[in-house]
């Protein structure tokens, strides 16, 4: 991977984003129906990174008890689901992760 | 020049001073706004740091991200598909999608910012992330303590903005420092790290019909799609979650359409 392309690409990219509607000041306009899927957009890619992330942690499907990436999964997200915190999430879901896999493995 | 007299100098100067006195307090306010934010951050920053050499990306390459791209939650997926090897054409295209959010931030802010110069203009839209956004919208509300003559708002955007970029910076450094300090965390699976924090950003979206609709439609998808080369599975489950999220909230407009009627 060339990192060089990586960094201006993304800076091109998400300054493009953020700069369009400011230079153009208000010269634009977007459909509804594009403005209604922009608030769907981040948590569709996020739950399709995480899903194959931890359903197929070593490249194939596997959902038996031994793929503690799919256990500690499904306890954070019941962890996030009572804390409503995204820090305590990543803190005991991690602890949870890290049990889990020195219990199992 | 002979119109103006001691006494309206004076003003103009008091007026200048005043100036000077509103921008300052916007300024610091815009700081201040920023901090509960920053709290917040400073962790990601530090993990953003930690993981981004266990993915695979260069020291030089980090920090450049937080300097140059500055963009959170870019920066953590970008991580993840190169923790995978996907290529830079899908990397890029899942930041232009992930990162379409900022439009309507830009679109809601047009109205306020019109009127600057081109170069501050473009300097604002740089600062524009999710956080910066959110301050902007406390200083619009009415009744805002800063009061609600935004002639000088765009400072405390400035001052929002720029606590928050030094920020996000120092703290993806310390994590840089943290990652080499502490040997080999790769063995220590930390990859779920990444998974654990997009899923406690993602469960809080899980409040409507239409979001749980394209987050269930986009999981299913990802792993149909999951053998796809290229990674091109991510973006296509992204695109099928949306259409089925537009899909429910088009179908609850009908349904409420058909109860008025009837």
């Amino acid at each position: 991977m060339n990192e060089f392309w990586l960094i201006l690409g993304m800076f091109v990219i998400t300054f493009g984003i953020r700069f369009v509607m400011f230079a153009f000041a208000g010269k634009i306009t977007f459909p509804i129906w594009m403005q209604q899927s922009l608030k769907f957009v981040p948590p569709a890619v996020l739950t399709a990174i995480i899903v194959p992330a931890v359903v197929m942690p070593f490249g194939e499907m596997d959902f038996s008890f031994s793929n503690v990436y799919l256990l500690a999964a499904i306890i954070s997200v019941i962890i996030s689901l009572v804390t409503k915190s995204l820090l305590k999430t990543i803190f005991f879901g991690m602890l949870v992760f890290l049990l889990l896999k020195f219990l199992i493995a | 020049m002979v119109k103006y007299g001691p006494y309206s100098i004076r003003l103009l100067k008091e007026s200048a001073i005043n100036h000077q006195q509103l921008k300052k307090a916007e300024m610091k306010a815009g700081c201040k706004a920023a901090i509960p934010l920053i709290i917040g951050a400073i962790p990601f920053g530090i993990l953003f740091g930690t993981l981004a050499p266990t993915s695979g990306l260069s020291v030089w390459a980090t920090m450049a991200m937080s300097l140059i791209v500055f963009a959170g939650s870019a920066q953590f997926i970008v991580l993840a598909l190169i923790a995978v090897q996907a290529p830079l054409e899908i990397i890029l295209l899942t930041t232009f999608v992930v990162n379409l959010r900022h439009l309507l931030y830009a679109t809601a802010l047009v109205p306020r910012v019109s009127h600057l110069p081109f170069a501050l203009r473009t300097l604002l839209a740089f600062g524009l992330t999710d956080e910066t956004f959110a301050n902007m919208s406390q200083r619009y509300q009415p009744g805002s303590p800063l009061g609600d003559d935004h002639q000088f708002a765009h400072f405390f955007y400035l001052g929002s903005m720029f606590s928050f970029y030094i920020t996000w910076s120092s703290a993806t450094a310390i994590g840089l420092v943290l990652g080499n300090i502490i040997p080999d965390m790769t063995s220590w699976g930390l990859e779920f790290a990444m998974s654990v924090t997009f899923i406690g950003m993602v469960i809080p979206y899980l409040n409507t019909k239409a979001m749980f609709s394209a987050m269930f439609c986009a999981a299913i998808a990802s792993l149909y799609f999951a053998y796809l080369p290229n990674k091109l599975g991510l973006i296509i489950s992204a695109l099928i979650g949306v259409a089925a999220g537009l899909s429910v909230v088009h179908f609850q407009k009908m349904s409420i359409n058909q109860g008025e009627q009837a």
